[in-house]
């Protein structure tokens, strides 16, 4: 605790994930670590800078670890997106002497040096490993137990470097959370499937049934949300919910931050998290969840930890 | 589906055209600094990637089928394939390959030959989007989702912004979208740096012009 973390929110939380950014400092600042945002941070490179030239591509990305190293505060990057290109970043440069040398004449260019010293994390792992399970249980205020979340992990978190130490065919740590916390998370196979990423503006028709699948899936086993940990994701299976499906079905289910849910539990009020910003709220669909939002409801903590 | 040509690539066995073999050297040197990049010859054409593609049934070459081609001498006509565009970058064959290649990053490096040479798929103008928005961080210093998408569906499909009017109408009623890009402070800063760093990205001395011929196969990816 009290722990302080330099913040790379990212474009996409500026923007389409603007819940997710109101959820990660909701939910920092209630467990009393600070998330200090990197100051002028740029645009990470994300997948499309690599296509097209990849010097530049991990200089622009570089930039930011430079930037970071002048408090040595750990980086948490909560789009997965940024994760990848900054994590790959920093590991390529530490791999490739070369590329290393070209990258740091690059940044002296523009008056900067990086030294790798920053460590690259996603907030899902520093909620675990750092705040850790107890603490969280310990800060809870609300049950989650009317919540039946379909935990989706998507691609970049898990692969290739996995944030979380886990499987990455058959990640569980957002289930095992959830559950200490009393939820009861489903049994939801395609949780490191591809929901097609930028393929959404590209190959729409292509991106839509990788997307779509996603929620049928999450839908068919009784989930009454889903959560991501990634912008991209989470607007690509939210915008499902305004498409029409071919067969006429709908295909509506809240789709959620993983920060939004922990900030409900510790006593963030929705408007805090975001939740306004959903194209779903979670009580349309799942009027039960309201009784964990009502502020005083009774510590159901007891009894539902395991599950 | 596209039928493949099987004496579209090289013009006799052992003998690549001289298009070919640029586009070989190139390809050959930028996987050459991927780590891992020379296990290209250890695939043993399992269809591992392919299986595991959330995107294969929409290509017209499957993953395997790149290596394949590529150690067959095909790569322009490889470039000229959907393929490597439809890759959402998801890792998954690249988390899964039994000979540990970084087929992602393979195709990272395809991506930035075609840039580089100018050859794309016919009517697929996918890398619009990636050198789009490369010139969004060179112009802002970060990535506006707005004028992305805007340009890109101008210059390419405007019809696409109609089909997606319902989904753009629902982020911003819900306050998810951003009307002015954000700038950077220190945008000189940042394209002092991609200026410099752009200097080693510049296509280097790629051939000796007067080889044409190389062995296909083994040999060549054996570095």
């Amino acid at each position: 605790m009290d722990k302080r973390y330099t913040y790379y929110p990212g474009c996409s939380l500026h923007a389409t994930g603007i819940a997710y950014d109101k959820s990660m400092r909701a939910v920092f600042d209630k467990l009393g670590s600070e998330l200090a945002e990197l100051e002028d941070w740029n645009c990470c490179g994300a997948t499309a800078y690599m296509s097209v030239q990849k010097t530049v591509a991990f200089a622009v990305s570089a930039r930011n670890l430079a930037l970071a190293e002048r408090t040595g505060d750990d980086v948490v990057a909560p789009c997965s997106a940024c994760y990848y290109a900054l994590k790959h970043t920093r590991e390529g440069m530490g791999e490739d002497p070369e590329l290393r040398a070209q990258v740091d004449e690059a940044l002296a260019a523009g008056g900067l040096a990086t030294d790798l010293t920053v460590a690259v994390r996603h907030p899902l792992e520093v909620l675990l490993t750092d705040i850790g399970i107890p603490q969280l249980i310990e800060a809870q205020t609300h049950s989650l137990e009317e919540f039946r979340p379909a935990c989706y992990y998507g691609c970049q978190i898990v692969r290739p470097f996995g944030a979380v130490d886990e499987d990455p065919e058959l990640p569980m740590s957002m289930e095992n959370l959830f559950t200490a916390l009393g939820a009861r998370p489903v049994d939801y196979p395609p949780k490191v499937r591809c929901c097609g990423g930028m393929l959404v503006a590209t190959m729409p028709e292509v991106a839509t049934d990788l997307s779509m699948d996603l929620v049928d899936w999450a839908i068919a086993n009784e989930a009454n949300c889903i959560v991501t940990v990634c912008p991209l994701c989470q607007s690509n299976l939210d915008l499902i919910n305004v498409t029409k499906g071919s067969n006429g079905k709908s295909h509506q289910i809240p789709v959620l931050y993983f920060t939004q849910l922990i900030g409900l539990a510790i006593g963030c009020t929705p408007e805090e998290v975001g939740m306004q910003h959903a194209l779903i709220p979670p009580d349309a669909k799942a009027p039960r969840l309201r009784s964990a939002q009502d502020r005083g409801a009774p510590l159901t903590i007891a009894g539902t930890r395991e599950g | 589906m596209k039928t493949l040509d099987p004496l579209a690539g090289p013009i006799a066995p052992g003998v690549l055209s001289k298009k070919e073999h640029e586009l070989r050297t190139a390809f050959l040197e930028e996987i050459e600094r991927i780590p891992g990049g020379g296990r290209l010859n250890q695939c043993i054409q399992c269809g591992t990637c392919t299986a595991s593609c959330p995107v294969s049934h929409a290509m017209d070459i499957t993953p395997r089928q790149v290596i394949g081609m590529f150690r067959a001498g095909a790569i322009e006509e490889l470039l000229e394939s959907r393929t490597i565009w439809l890759c959402a970058s998801c890792y998954h064959c690249t988390l899964r390959c039994p000979a540990q290649i970084q087929i992602t990053d393979l195709f990272y490096a395809l991506k930035r030959i075609a840039i580089e040479e100018g050859i794309f798929p016919k009517r697929f103008p996918v890398h619009v989007m990636s050198e789009t928005f490369t010139n969004n961080v060179k112009r802002y210093g970060r990535n506006y989702e707005v004028g992305l998408l805007l340009t890109y569906f101008l210059k390419t499909k405007p019809i696409g912004l109609f089909r997606q009017r319902n989904a753009g109408i629902a982020l911003l009623r819900h306050g998810r979208i951003k009307l002015r890009p954000d700038k950077i402070k220190g945008i000189e800063q940042l394209r002092k740096i991609i200026a410099k760093a752009e200097t080693f990205d510049l296509p280097q001395e790629k051939v000796t012009k007067e080889k044409v011929t190389a062995a296909v196969g083994y040999e060549s990816i054996g570095r």
